[in-house]
């Protein structure tokens, strides 16, 4: 399969007046195209700072990146919606064809749809308050598509939300992401989140964060997230995962899930 | 949020019937309370209980506002303040506003300013008016930039923090989205801060007629500021309470103006 992304001895520091933080030593990783690559780390482990160098708008103090799409072809999706509280969702789902100036009427068009194809569209001209959380951070997954990017990074985007949202989202968001054949990239410090969406999960060590392990994940992709859940492979995988994070940092389980 | 065509209760009725009610009793209460003042005033004077050449009267003011009008020098000196506030008010806006944009995107300029910045909103601008005086000459020049200087540094304050609370994550969402620097202004910081400009318009209204009046205290040959000062100076004391009556009168329609401005902006 061919490599979307490649980060060769990736490490990054960060200057404040109080010192110098290391948030990541020497990482390697690679992701390849088409598949849904989780990130789990401890809390405070540098997931945003990797997430930000993935996005291409983070330069790291040394090492590679190497990608086969540009920055402009790489959607993000925050963990809040941020939508605009002065747009109507139609305008907040256009908002990226505008400050890239290619609203061409097939592209407002392709938005609108996927608007319409995951049930949002009688919401066009609504503002964001009248939307429900679940229905919110689904706009926001497609304000990123509007742009077909290629890979779409996603910093746990369902942690604003209440636990019931947040299953049901997260399997509208699998869904849409395997239906536009999107790679995608889920950073987040919930294990059973990433085993019931992810095809690989790579575990961060605590700051300076470096890869400790990628777990390939034997469940197969046909299934729903939810179902996924139920599966008998998913508490072993969850445990080796819970594992392998368990040993990064004593302190930082607690946060850590 | 109100929904068209939705079904209404008796008892949801009922409560809108309290409801207006309610404030059908406030707002005559309010109007009661005006006229009593008046009333009382008039009759106190009229009983001579208040002494009327320096407390004047209601009655004594009417007749004073009737021989303004009726030479109509009343309509030169409203005009006069009238437009050095709306000028003062609409001017010292628009520069806050751009010196806001401009130490909003140049950071280094920012902290270079920020103690000068600090400085100026702490002076007591009308210690400036001599200073002024000479500068722009004794006119309505004078006033004007009287009443601008003394709301555009708090003007830059209040919608520079405005601009710098702006979520930084949202910042980041438009970063990712590609958007420069000014499609981040136009896109995100302004209309997320209409709110915080409208606030501004509000205290740079009262602000604006402090300017004016104190300029014409200072400077004028005609305004309402001249007109109370005048009316001091000779102890025509129902000429110095019509005018400030007037004055009232006037700061609350441009204020209302803001309101209704607000109402239309902010949906």
């Amino acid at each position: 399969m061919k490599e979307v992304l490649r980060l060769k001895n990736i490490s990054h520091r960060y200057h404040g007046k109080s010192g110098e933080t290391e948030a990541i030593r020497s990482m390697d990783l690679t992701v390849k195209e088409g598949e849904f690559f989780g990130i789990v780390g401890p809390s405070g482990s540098g997931k945003t700072t990797l997430l930000s160098i993935l996005a291409g708008i983070l330069t790291p103090s040394s090492g590679t990146v190497e990608r086969s799409v540009s920055a402009e072809e790489t959607g993000y999706m925050l963990q809040r919606d941020h939508l605009f509280e002065w747009r109507t969702i139609e305008d907040n789902v256009l908002l990226g064809l505008e400050i890239r100036k290619i609203k061409t009427a097939e592209r407002a068009e392709y938005a609108l749809s996927l608007l319409k194809k995951y049930s949002l569209g009688e919401f066009l001209k609504k503002k964001p308050s009248e939307l429900s959380g679940g229905m919110r951070q689904r706009v926001a997954l497609i304000r990123t598509l509007a742009l077909r990017p290629k890979l779409i990074l996603l910093d746990e985007p369902f942690s604003a939300l209440d636990f019931q949202t947040r299953l049901t989202v997260a399997e509208d968001v699998r869904n849409i992401i395997r239906e536009e054949k999107v790679t995608a990239i889920l950073v987040t410090h919930d294990i059973s989140e990433a085993i019931a969406l992810c095809d690989r999960v790579a575990v961060l060590s605590a700051r300076p964060a470096t890869v400790k392990k990628i777990f390939d994940n034997p469940i197969e992709k046909s299934l729903s997230s939810i179902e996924r859940r139920e599966h008998p492979l998913f508490a072993s995988l969850f445990k080796e995962v819970w594992k392998e994070l368990e040993f990064t940092d004593e302190k930082s389980r607690e946060k850590g899930e | 949020m109100k929904r068209a065509g939705r079904k209404v209760s008796e008892e949801h009725l009922r409560y809108l019937k309290k409801e207006r009610t309610r404030t059908a009793f406030v707002v005559a209460a309010q109007i009661l309370l005006l006229l009593q003042f008046f009333v009382v005033w008039e009759l106190l004077a009229r009983y001579e209980v208040i002494d009327s050449f320096i407390f004047s009267s209601p009655s004594k003011m009417w007749a004073s506002f009737k021989s303004l009008s009726a030479s109509g020098v009343l309509w030169r000196h409203v005009s006069a303040t009238l437009i050095e506030t709306v000028v003062g008010f609409v001017s010292a806006t628009a520069i806050g506003l751009v010196i806001a944009v401009i130490l909003w995107s140049a950071e280094a300029l920012r902290r270079i300013l920020e103690p000068y910045v600090v400085v100026l909103n702490a002076l007591p601008k009308i210690a400036l008016g001599p200073i002024i005086i000479i500068w722009v000459g004794a006119g309505k020049g004078a006033i004007i930039v009287m009443a601008i200087l003394i709301s555009v540094v708090v003007t830059v304050i209040n919608i520079l923090n405005g601009f710098l609370s702006v979520d930084k994550d949202k910042i980041l969402l438009m970063r990712t989205l590609s958007a420069s620097r000014a499609q981040i202004l136009f896109k995100l910081v302004l209309p997320s801060n209409v709110s915080s400009i409208i606030a501004s318009l509000k205290v740079n209204v009262g602000m604006a007629w402090v300017g004016t009046i104190m300029g014409e205290y200072l400077v004028s040959r005609e305004g309402l500021g001249y007109l109370i000062v005048y009316g001091g100076q000779v102890f025509n004391l129902s000429l110095v309470m019509c005018s400030t009556l007037i004055l009232t009168v006037l700061a609350a329609l441009m204020y209302f103006c803001v309101l209704i401005l607000e109402k239309i902006v902010v949906k």
